[in-house]
């Protein structure tokens, strides 16, 4: 099946005073129709840049790309015609309210008066906005502009969708709602593209996933594809005492399945498993009758940090998932 | 042609949302009917009893001065209105839906001459008020407003070019104090021509303020004594020149504000 949207060898530069900066150095996307892909990657890797690109908003230095068929740079407004486009910053319109910021949207799209404010108030609904509609978007909260943004990319039911970090700065409840309403847009046969700085969303909303930092994409697979190379879930476990380190590590190597890691404090140990739950057990028990006390253990799944870790050799700095951004 | 259709649809849609954001910042609104007022008074009172004038009082000169400094200030409005939205992210949902690329600078503009058209009336209202009278046919009267917002128009596409070039509002107030402060006072707006000194006098003379105030104040009928102060060309035929320059004006501007938006919000 042909691609939706097709990217190739897309670059990038910005001059600064310290030298030029590749934003993408390279990239390489292909949705096909009606699939998701998640750009994954941490503050800088190019996300932005790239969708912006890809939306006509932004012009390449390099490289080609289509949507919807059509070539991003030779017939903007073609693309523009097909796509939806929700940015990491809520394009929406201070000064009116959220119920005239869709309704500007439906006439643009040349919808007609009376099937553009129907669909303002459909979508007011959707994203549960109906009691604040008539009010003015200078009063909303960060997650509401959020809410409303998107609603403003759907106004004309486009084929193709691009979310900027469609959850960052949303509470767990509205996060949820969102993947909810994402999922039903894709089940609907909407292709879309998705950044995100979480595994977890890439693995709940992807297809595909492709990992991109400085501008290049460094790996792409499905979510378990991924997984698998930075190995499963992993135990970890804080010690009490540093000094029963070494007996810690003799428990919990008969159930790892790659090296053990320790921190620099020499009392956290970290231990990829394939087993899961049973997994933890086992170790459990093994501490126990090796009489190591520990402060803290638990299983993790592998986080975006693991990823990069074992792609990179370098974290992500990436702020918690529930630090909340302010959406200006 | 479609392109100007389209243009001129999604300018509409543009330009309901500025009027919306005037009605809801009141200050805006204050701003625009107050200083209006505010000018007409204090020129007609505290210079109007300094200066005395031969033939129509100075009450009568001033006011087509006052109207035309007022819709030329009112421009700024143009340009940090720009610059305020270039920095707010609706641009962006503005640039990524299928719409005309000039819609947002066409609506800016457009709003601009009912917000000037608000000026106007006001500052009729209190100059007649204040003594002015209209001393033509109404088809005159008409024409002379109507070239006031017309070369208001085309100083609002300057202004919207210097919007797109700052990186704030404030700059434009700043930028638009430097030009239009000379431009509006090296000229007839309150003073007669021939009070001026050589250097000035020619410049003020071939300044197209003055040949918009003149032309307003002939077809006013407020000239009276003090017209034919000059016999350079362009006050001789004021609406003429007038008409040329905003001609000018809008060729070159209109088309560099297109390419200077299509630039700047591609950052
Ligand atoms: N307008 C600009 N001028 C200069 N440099 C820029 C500009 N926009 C982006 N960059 C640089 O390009 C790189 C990629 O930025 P981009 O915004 O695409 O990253 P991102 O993956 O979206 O990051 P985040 O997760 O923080 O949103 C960064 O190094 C950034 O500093
Ligand atoms: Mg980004």
């Amino acid at each position: 099946m042909a691609d939706v949207i097709h990217a190739e060898g897309l670059v990038k530069r910005y001059g600064s005073r310290s030298g030029e900066v590749r934003a993408l150095d390279g990239l390489d996307l292909a949705v096909p129709e009606g699939t998701v892909l998640g750009l994954l990657g941490p503050n800088g890797a190019g996300k932005t840049t790239a969708v912006r690109i890809l939306t006509t908003l932004l012009e390449a230095d390099g490289g080609r790309a289509t949507v919807a068929g059509l070539d991003v740079r030779k017939d903007a407004k073609g693309v523009r015609k097909r796509i939806g486009l929700s940015g990491q910053y809520a394009a929406v319109d201070e000064y009116l309210t959220g119920f005239e910021n869709l309704d500007m949207i439906g006439r643009i799209y040349k919808l007609g008066r009376t099937a553009s404010r129907a669909r303002a108030r459909e979508l007011l609904e959707r994203f549960d906005l109906v009691e604040s509609g008539d009010r003015p978007v200078k009063g909303y909260s960060g997650g509401m502009r959020r809410r409303l943004d998107l609603a403003g990319a759907l106004v004309a039911e486009p084929p193709v969708l691009f979310l900027d970090e469609p959850t960052t700065g949303l509470d767990p409840r509205s996060r949820t709602g969102m993947w909810e309403v994402i999922r039903e847009l894709v089940r609907g046969g909407t292709t879309l593209l998705l950044t995100t700085q979480y595994l977890e969303e890439a693995d709940r909303l992807a297809d595909a996933i492709v990992v991109i930092d400085k501008g290049r994409a460094i790996a792409q697979g499905t979510s378990d594809e991924l997984k698998r190379q930075v190995g499963g879930e992993r135990i970890e476990l804080v010690l009490t005492d540093p000094s029963q380190l070494d007996k810690a590590r003799a428990v919990l190597a008969t159930v790892a399945v790659s090296d053990i890691t320790v921190d620099e404090d020499g009392r956290s140990l970290t231990a990829p498993v394939s087993g899961g739950p049973p997994d933890l057990m086992e170790a459990l028990r093994g501490l126990d009758a090796a009489g190591i006390v520990v402060s803290d253990v638990g299983l993790r799944r592998p986080t975006l940090d693991d990823v990069f870790l074992s792609l990179t050799g370098h974290t992500t700095e990436t702020p918690p998932l529930d630090k909340q951004e302010d959406a200006a | 042609m479609s392109v100007m259709v389209d243009a001129l649809g999604d300018g509409a849609v543009v330009v309901k949302r500025n009027l919306i954001k005037i009605v809801r910042v009141p200050e805006l609104m204050i701003f625009t009917l107050v200083s209006p007022i505010m000018f007409v008074l204090l020129f007609a009172y505290v210079f109007g009893s300094a200066i005395n004038l031969q033939g129509t009082g100075y009450r009568e000169f001033l006011i087509a001065g006052i109207f035309a400094q007022t819709v030329i200030f009112g421009a700024t409005y143009t340009g940090a209105g720009i610059a305020d939205d270039m920095k707010k992210g609706i641009i962006d949902r503005f640039r990524s839906l299928p719409m005309s690329q000039a819609a947002v600078l066409v609506g800016r503009t457009a709003s601009d001459v009912l917000i000037n058209l608000i000026s106007i009336a006001v500052m009729a209202g209190t100059g007649l008020l204040v003594g002015w009278r209209i001393r033509t046919s109404f088809w005159e009267a008409v024409a002379g407003f109507l070239l006031l917002l017309f070369f208001a128009y085309t100083f609002s596409w300057i202004m919207a070019w210097v919007g797109l070039l700052v990186p704030s509002p404030e700059v434009v107030n700043n930028a638009a104090f430097i030009v239009i402060f000379p431009l509006t006072f090296i000229a007839n707006t309150f003073v007669p021509l021939e009070n001026l000194p050589t250097a000035l006098k020619v410049f003020a003379e071939w300044n197209p303020v003055s040949s918009m105030t003149q032309a307003t104040r002939e077809l006013f009928g407020n000239s009276g004594g003090v017209a034919a102060t000059s016999h350079a060309w362009p006050i001789q035929n004021p609406v003429l020149y007038t008409v040329l320059w905003g001609l000018v004006i809008l060729a070159i501007f209109v088309p560099l504000s297109v390419r200077q938006y299509k630039r700047a919000a591609s950052r």
